[in-house]
């Protein structure tokens, strides 16, 4: 499986998906986010809205997206968008909520307002909670994904998974689950953990070592 | 400069041959107790021209029902340096933040320049009780982050943050991070922030308190020095009767519960000021002594615990009446 490449496809294809809806859910999430955390209208009409929606399973909006989109790719990113992105905006509001009251005094009285403010307050500020946030969609994007794909059929490694139980090929099957545990834990120590580490200990909330 | 604990010990022997003397009955030092504050520290008297800030009748309650301010009025003329002075809890921040526009007061009006005050702005820099620096942006970058907001180019913020970061004694220290430095250096850092957006009106709360007294002497001078060349009108919240001798034209006193004005105290004491000069140390313990029977009369409380300075004093010499009379025994002998 490896040697006939069925395996370098599958984790190429899984990835790109990945990055595109993981990418959207991001770009999204985080002036949702923000949105909710700094504006009473938004907070009042969204944030039920957000919270509801994340005691849903991502793969619970796969019939939906197959009805919405057809059987695509948009109906697997639209799984994918929607495992991870409420995560992130629901611990980027959290984030700009528990930003130390003084700073934000501090940045107005020192006249610092629009676009500085929010792109160099605001985000700093909350970046720790951001960068966890971020973190978390980030697994629950990759759990959405392999259960879209599994299901859906339409390549990457969850379907190699479904072929593998299709052949009764157990160490097809084995292998998959060790490519999609290694990925996953890969991405999340040496990206994540990383930077969590670097900003904790920039910000001054870890021990310096 | 005096190292800390000598000045206290001259102060303690100066204070104490002082009592000493008057107990005598030495008419000399009797007409100085008499005369010296009387020309020193004069009720202020209403001055012509247009206030720079005008406080009218301003009362603040929190939300818990606590009356933080209650009918203050003060004004501030232009180049004015202005100490409110009180204890703990009397609403000196309060006022404070409501000069500053952070907090909008239940009652009353504060303009400046006329204008009525409905927000911050870098016009009227407020230097907060605690540090208030950007933990994620290095000294110098705490320093030319707003400065660029302000509209300086790159060159100029840089060279301006290099200058205030000397001014405050921070060279060296210009890439670390605040979390890298002690309290006082960290409240340094936020002085010379706030100093380098050269504001027209500073609102101080206490940036001296975590400071040591050789420190804090070195920032009181600096801050005398750029007040008297740059003509900025400051108000200066502190609990330490000398600071405010030392720094402000005006002294205005506050008492708590609810939080109020009991006296506006012009000081005409010549510049620059020695915090160890005998007419200084003079007037401040009567202004202790003041601020002392007005909270007595105020409600019937046991008295305030001494500020940290009578504390200093009267630990680093213990007045005769409070020792013992004979030292316990040595713990040798009775082995
Ligand atoms: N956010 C708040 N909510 C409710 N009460 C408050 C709040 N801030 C201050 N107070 C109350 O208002 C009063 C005045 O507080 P303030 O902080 O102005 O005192 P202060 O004179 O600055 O004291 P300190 O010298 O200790 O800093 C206090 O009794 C305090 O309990
Ligand atoms: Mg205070």
């Amino acid at each position: 499986m490896v040697r006939d490449g069925r395996m370098g496809g599958a984790v190429l294809r899984s990835l790109s998906r990945l990055a595109e809806g993981y990418a959207a859910s991001a770009c999204a999430g985080l002036p949702l986010g923000i949105a909710i955390a700094r504006s009473r209208p938004a907070r009042v009409a969204i944030r039920p809205l957000v919270l509801g929606l994340q005691a849903l399973p991502s793969i619970c909006w796969l019939p939906l997206a197959v009805l919405w989109f057809g059987l695509s790719e948009w109906a697997i990113l639209f799984v994918v968008v929607m495992g991870s992105l409420l995560a992130v905006t629901i611990s980027t509001e959290d984030a700009v909520s528990a930003i130390d009251p003084l700073v934000l005094r501090a940045a107005g009285t020192l006249g610092i307002k629009g676009p500085r403010f929010f792109g160099g307050v605001l985000v700093p500020a909350a970046l720790p909670g951001i960068v966890t946030g971020l973190k978390l969609g980030w697994s629950f994007a990759w759990r959405a994904l392999m259960a879209g794909e599994l299901l859906f059929g339409a390549g990457g490694l969850g379907q190699l998974l479904a072929n593998g139980r299709d052949l009764l090929d157990v160490p097809q099957v084995m292998g998959v689950m060790i490519a999609i545990v290694a990925i996953g834990s890969a991405v999340d120590q040496l990206l994540f953990h990383f930077a969590e580490v670097r900003i904790r200990r920039r910000w001054g909330l870890a021990e310096a070592t | 400069m005096p190292i800390p604990t000598r000045t206290f010990a001259e102060q303690a022997n100066r204070q104490a041959s002082r009592a000493s003397a008057s107990n005598k009955g030495g008419v000399l030092d009797r007409l100085k107790e008499v005369l010296v504050p009387r020309r020193l520290l004069v009720p202020r008297r209403a001055r012509e021209g247009d206030a720079k800030i005008a406080v009218q009748r301003v009362g603040h309650r929190f939300g818990n029902e606590v009356v933080a301010l209650d009918n203050v009025s003060i004004d501030v003329h232009p180049g004015e340096f202005v100490c409110l002075l009180g204890p703990s809890g009397c609403g000196k921040s309060t006022l404070l933040y409501a000069l500053a526009g952070h907090i909008s007061p239940s009652g009353g009006r504060i303009t400046i320049d006329g204008q009525q005050v409905s927000g911050p702005s870098p016009e009227r820099m407020l230097v907060f009780q605690e540090p208030a620096l950007f933990p994620w942006l290095s000294v110098t970058q705490n320093l030319t982050f707003p400065l660029r907001a302000r509209g300086l180019s790159r060159a100029e913020a840089a060279a301006r943050a290099r200058e205030f970061v000397r001014l405050v004694q921070l060279e060296g220290f210009e890439g670390a991070l605040p979390h890298e430095l002690s309290g006082g250096m960290r409240m340094r850092v936020s002085l010379a922030r706030a100093l380098a957006m050269d504001p027209q009106v500073l609102l101080m709360d206490e940036p001296f308190g975590a400071l040591d007294a050789q420190t804090r002497d070195q920032m009181h001078r600096l801050l005398q020095r750029i007040w008297t060349r740059d003509q900025k009108t400051v108000v200066f919240v502190t609990h330490n009767v000398r600071e405010a001798l030392v720094l402000g034209d005006r002294v205005v006193v506050m008492a708590s519960r609810p939080g109020r004005v009991i006296h506006d105290l012009e000081v005409r004491l010549p510049r620059p000021r020695d915090p160890d000069d005998e007419a200084l140390v003079h007037l401040s313990r009567r202004i202790r002594e003041e601020i002392g029977s007005a909270e007595g009369r105020g409600r019937t409380a046991p008295p305030a615990p001494p500020s940290d300075e009578e504390r200093d004093v009267a630990e680093s010499a213990p007045a005769a009446g409070s020792l013992p009379d004979r030292a316990p025994d040595p713990l040798g002998a009775r082995l």
